[in-house]
């Protein structure tokens, strides 16, 4: 449905509200021009509801701080526009699947993020960096490999979109791993052993199912699915050399 | 009220139907596997018994179990492919189209399968 054709309408709008525990709350608005779901949610708060948690801080797709599950599938609220996900006007608005629900629509990320630590996805520069820049070609494989995951937000909408995390608690997820295939491809990290090893041991890289859920759902158009297809084939390599 | 599970939602999506089907179709050809090995076993006990086995085989219940033997085979070697592909080539796949590629071959499989009983029975 066109902006023009749905301005003016009323919305029918049910969010989640309480934890784990609660109950959808039903609210009713006028839908508006170019309207995102985040001025959905934020009207509701200044308006009828101001205890509705939500976090949102950029509006402009950069921090990812907002992201939640619009209509079923996890999104980043701010650049996604109501026009684009109603469904016969009603939008349905939930905390993000996969991590503990702090309040209403607000998720505890601790685990998330703890999860890339734990896959090594930090820059290592070892015992003696070198003092001068390191000179990495734009049109090398690595550099290139790398250019094409390294602009995640840290939203937690692919850890939220996985069925694997789902089944499994202790899987690193889609964005940690995406995070460590851009490190095993950069070439001035001196972590790589340790990283390799983290990234294959259980709940690594080998978990994945393809189901491609995270690439799907990613609102940078990353594709944690072939990172992480990028790890198993460098876990199979360092296996054939017999490398640790 | 409970929130909405995602695997639900998840059901539309093709990896994971595909996910699902390759994992159904490979379930399929653990029982077709006993049998398989069963009748070759028979063999070893001389020609009546296995030429008894084969007998059954000619039941019309079994053909149509066949033909959905030969199109689970298809499928979950066409799938096989797939995940093969995307792991060790880094293929970059249109994820919709490649499976229903995927899904048309095994569909085919079965087909031709069904047309060579026909040519047989006529």
């Amino acid at each position: 449905m066109g902006h023009a054709a749905m301005t003016g309408q009323a919305l029918e709008v049910r969010i989640w509200r309480g934890g784990e525990a609660g109950a959808f709350q039903s609210f009713s608005l006028p839908t508006r021009p170019a309207q995102t779901v985040l001025d959905v949610v934020t009207e509701i708060q200044r308006g009828p509801e101001p205890d509705l948690a939500y976090r949102f801080a950029c509006r402009v797709g950069m921090c990812g701080s907002c992201a939640m599950t619009v209509n079923g599938e996890p999104r980043w609220t701010c650049r996604t526009r109501v026009a684009a996900v109603a469904k016969k006007g009603m939008l349905t608005l939930e905390p993000l699947r996969n991590l503990p629900v702090v309040k209403d629509l607000v998720v505890d990320m601790t685990t998330f993020f703890e999860k890339w630590q734990k896959a090594k996805g930090v820059f290592e520069p070892g015992d003696a960096p070198p003092a001068d820049f390191a000179i990495v070609k734009p049109d090398s494989a690595e550099r290139q490999a790398a250019d094409r995951g390294i602009e995640c937000i840290g939203c937690g909408i692919c850890y939220s979109a996985c069925d694997v995390v789902a089944w499994d608690r202790d899987y690193l997820g889609p964005a940690a791993l995406n995070r460590a295939w851009t490190l095993v491809n950069d070439v001035r990290d001196r972590g790589q052993a340790e990283r390799l090893a983290a990234v294959v041991a259980d709940g690594g890289c080998q978990s994945c199912h393809t189901h491609l859920s995270c690439t799907k759902f990613c609102p940078k158009s990353l594709a944690p699915t072939y990172a992480i297809a990028g790890l198993k084939r460098a876990a199979m390599r360092a296996a054939v050399k017999g490398t640790k | 009220m409970r929130r909405s599970t995602g695997f639900m939602h998840a059901q539309r999506r093709p990896g994971v139907v595909a996910s699902v089907v390759h994992r159904l179709s490979g379930l399929a050809l653990t029982f077709f596997l006993p049998a398989h090995f069963l009748a070759l076993g028979s063999a070893l006990s001389g020609a009546g018994k296995f030429e008894r086995f084969m007998n059954v085989t000619e039941n019309p219940i079994i053909k149509v179990l066949e033909v959905g033997l030969v199109t689970s085979l298809a499928v979950h070697l066409a799938c096989g492919l797939r995940i093969l592909a995307i792991e060790f080539l880094d293929l970059r796949e249109r994820t919709a189209a490649t499976i229903a590629v995927c899904f048309a071959f095994a569909l085919a499989s079965g087909l031709l399968f069904l047309l060579n009983i026909q040519m047989g029975l006529s």
